[in-house]
């Protein structure tokens, strides 16, 4: 009874004497971590937080807590605005875009590079083709240049060799997007093809064996072996894929962005920026921030879901 | 595969034909954009298109090195390169060696702490102000510290430590070796192929990035190297006005093209080196299993 009472009488000084044993027992453990959870607090947390703004009317004087609050109005004006159509459209028309060639150029690539049995060919391919995954893309750009500009562009000179006139690739809306398309695709084939390379290393080759007894041909071999055997992987990439819709790569359209192909290039994350650090209509483009990170998030979340489905999640 | 019949042997020259065009494809940009840069003007005016330049110059590189800043912008590209990846690498591995550890109370919490910042964030504008209120703007530094670990690199190694069999760790803490010794002696030594494939991916990416020294930076002479290539290539504002280009000694296409080689070649100079290890870096970096 006694014992019990004493218990009773000192539970919460114990419990707090455990907490700070475990701390204490792992300080440098604790201690290493500390660095990065104030890393990721910092930089990533308190803008999180900032996202306040999008429901103020933010004004640089005033600063955060001054500006007034305008509850969802900078999302109904986003809404509302002539350029919500055209930047949404732009934005998920080349993300669709890339999700399609992007994903399906580097199949092709691995499935054609699975056909070579000469080691040294295969090696060479596939060093020329990983290459420009190291490039940035204002490199990328200046080959662009390079093939594409009005008057000394490779191309130009070769139609003003037909007497066509010179077309200005770099600079007119109807080639914007394509542009955009290829050179993702020229960046990234290579590197894209490595994962498909690994899941068809990993088939089983007794396989291929039994479906040519059986008669199979090339074609069938492929329908029926290889792409099953790389099914798993496909669907993930997809998935994965799938869940950036909104980012239709921020780093490249900004490059090749200009005043004459905007209209048909423009995303949300390059409109966000103009708007917001160029024109300092900060509380609107905080706004349009959040409304893409929040659908992100749940594409993420969605994806990951389907993921699970399929084959094992993604993190 | 020694007994190929025709349709197979077809099959196979279709496939050899088709993937040494992709490579032309890859390639020739290079090529092309290396000739460009050292032909004379008076070459292009008088032959038109140059694959393979008769007479080279090295004028255009001359102008790129002493007309735009390049030399200085190298200095600030190195300088992030380096001392960004070391820290990077340095803080990414220091947190992942605890959150490797299953038996450290509040593991998961942490990790959840960090991985959610992956999937949804405050965006560009409460980033940039945030940044412009620590007082980062206009310094080098801003380049390093606003990327010091990358969420995903973090993952990647810290899968790999818990990969790692626990019994070595374990018989040296027996020997009396402190956490940070089982780390430094035993964990990063075993860690090679993981490490170096990160810092790859590190360096790779400040090499490249542009777009925030454009935000937060306005000082010319911190520009990075991609900075300057960018402006050139949009023929933004260069700072000599009296240049070779100007002269028409040099076309300007030719200085463009200079730029583009002169921010590659580092990058082609690393890549044999870099090659032993990417593609074990995508796989690790890929999805599980």
């Amino acid at each position: 009874m006694q014992a019990k009472l004493a218990a009773d009488a000192i539970p919460l000084p114990k419990k707090r004497n455990s907490w700070i044993r475990t701390i204490k027992k792992y300080k440098v453990m604790y201690a290493l971590l500390l660095p990065a959870l104030i890393y990721f607090a910092v930089f990533k947390y308190i803008p999180m937080a900032g996202i306040i703004i999008a429901f103020k009317n933010y004004n640089l004087a005033l600063g955060l807590w001054d500006s007034p609050w305008v509850g969802f109005k900078n999302f109904t004006d986003f809404m509302n605005g002539v350029y919500f159509w055209d930047i949404m459209r732009n934005t998920i028309i080349i993300s669709l875009y890339k999700l399609l060639f992007g994903f399906s150029a580097p199949i092709l690539l691995a499935l054609l590079l699975n056909e070579v049995y000469t080691q040294w060919f295969k090696k060479i391919v596939q060093t020329i083709t990983y290459l420009p995954h190291f490039l940035s893309w204002v490199i990328v750009y200046g080959m662009m240049v390079a093939l594409l500009a009005p008057g000394d562009g490779l191309f130009n000179m070769i139609l003003k060799e037909f007497g066509v006139e010179p077309i200005s690739f770099l600079t007119e809306p109807a080639w914007g997007r394509l542009l955009i398309i290829l050179s993702e695709i020229w960046k990234d084939i290579g590197w894209g093809a490595i994962l498909y390379l690994a899941a068809l290393a990993g088939i089983d080759p007794s396989l291929y064996e039994a479906a040519r007894i059986d008669g199979a041909s090339k074609w069938r071999q492929l329908w029926h072996v290889t792409l099953p055997g790389i099914r798993g992987v496909m669907i993930l990439m997809l998935i994965l894929k799938l869940s950036h819709i909104l980012d239709a790569g921020f780093d490249q359209i900004f490059m090749f962005a200009n005043s004459f192909n905007q209209e048909k290039i423009d995303i949300i994350d390059t409109w966000v920026y103009r708007e917001g650090l160029e024109r300092l209509k900060i509380g609107l483009a905080t706004a349009v921030g959040l409304f893409k990170a929040v659908i992100g998030f749940v594409l993420v979340l969605a994806a990951n879901k389907l993921a699970k489905k399929f084959d094992g999640q993604i993190w | 595969m020694i007994n190929m019949t025709i349709g197979e042997k077809v099959w196979q020259a279709v496939v050899y034909i088709m993937l040494i065009l992709l490579s032309l494809v890859c390639l020739l940009p290079f090529l092309y954009v290396v000739a460009v840069s050292m032909t004379p003007e008076s070459e292009v005016l008088r032959r038109g298109i140059v694959i393979i330049p008769e007479t080279f110059t090295f004028l255009a590189y001359k102008e790129v090195f002493i007309s735009h800043g390049i030399g200085q912008a190298y200095k600030i590209t190195l300088f992030r390169t380096i001392v960004g990846t070391f820290f990077n690498v340095l803080f990414t591995v220091l947190a992942a060696y605890p959150l490797s550890k299953k038996y450290l109370p509040g593991r998961s919490p942490f990790l959840l702490f960090i991985v959610f910042t992956m999937m949804f964030g405050g965006g560009l504008i409460p980033t940039y102000l945030l940044t412009r209120s620590l007082g980062l703007l206009n310094s080098p530094w801003v380049l390093i510290i606003p990327n010091l670990i990358s969420a995903f690199n973090l993952v990647i190694i810290k899968g790999f430590f818990e990969q790692l069999p626990a019994e070595i760790e374990e018989s040296a803490r027996v020997d009396g070796a402190s956490e940070l010794q089982s780390l430094w002696r035993i964990i990063l030594p075993l860690s090679l192929p993981v490490l170096s494939t990160i810092s790859l991916f590190y360096a790779v990416g400040h090499w490249n990035s542009y777009f925030d020294a454009i935000v937060y930076i306005n000082d010319a002479n911190l520009m990075p190297l991609q900075v300057i290539l960018r402006n050139i290539l949009l023929n933004v504002s260069t700072q000599n006005a009296d240049s070779l280009a100007n002269t028409g000694a040099v076309s300007m296409f030719a200085v463009q093209m200079a730029a583009v080689v002169v921010t590659t070649v580092p990058i082609l100079i690393v890549y044999p080196f870099m090659q032993k290890h990417f593609t074990k870096g995508v796989l690790l970096g890929s999805v599980k299993g």
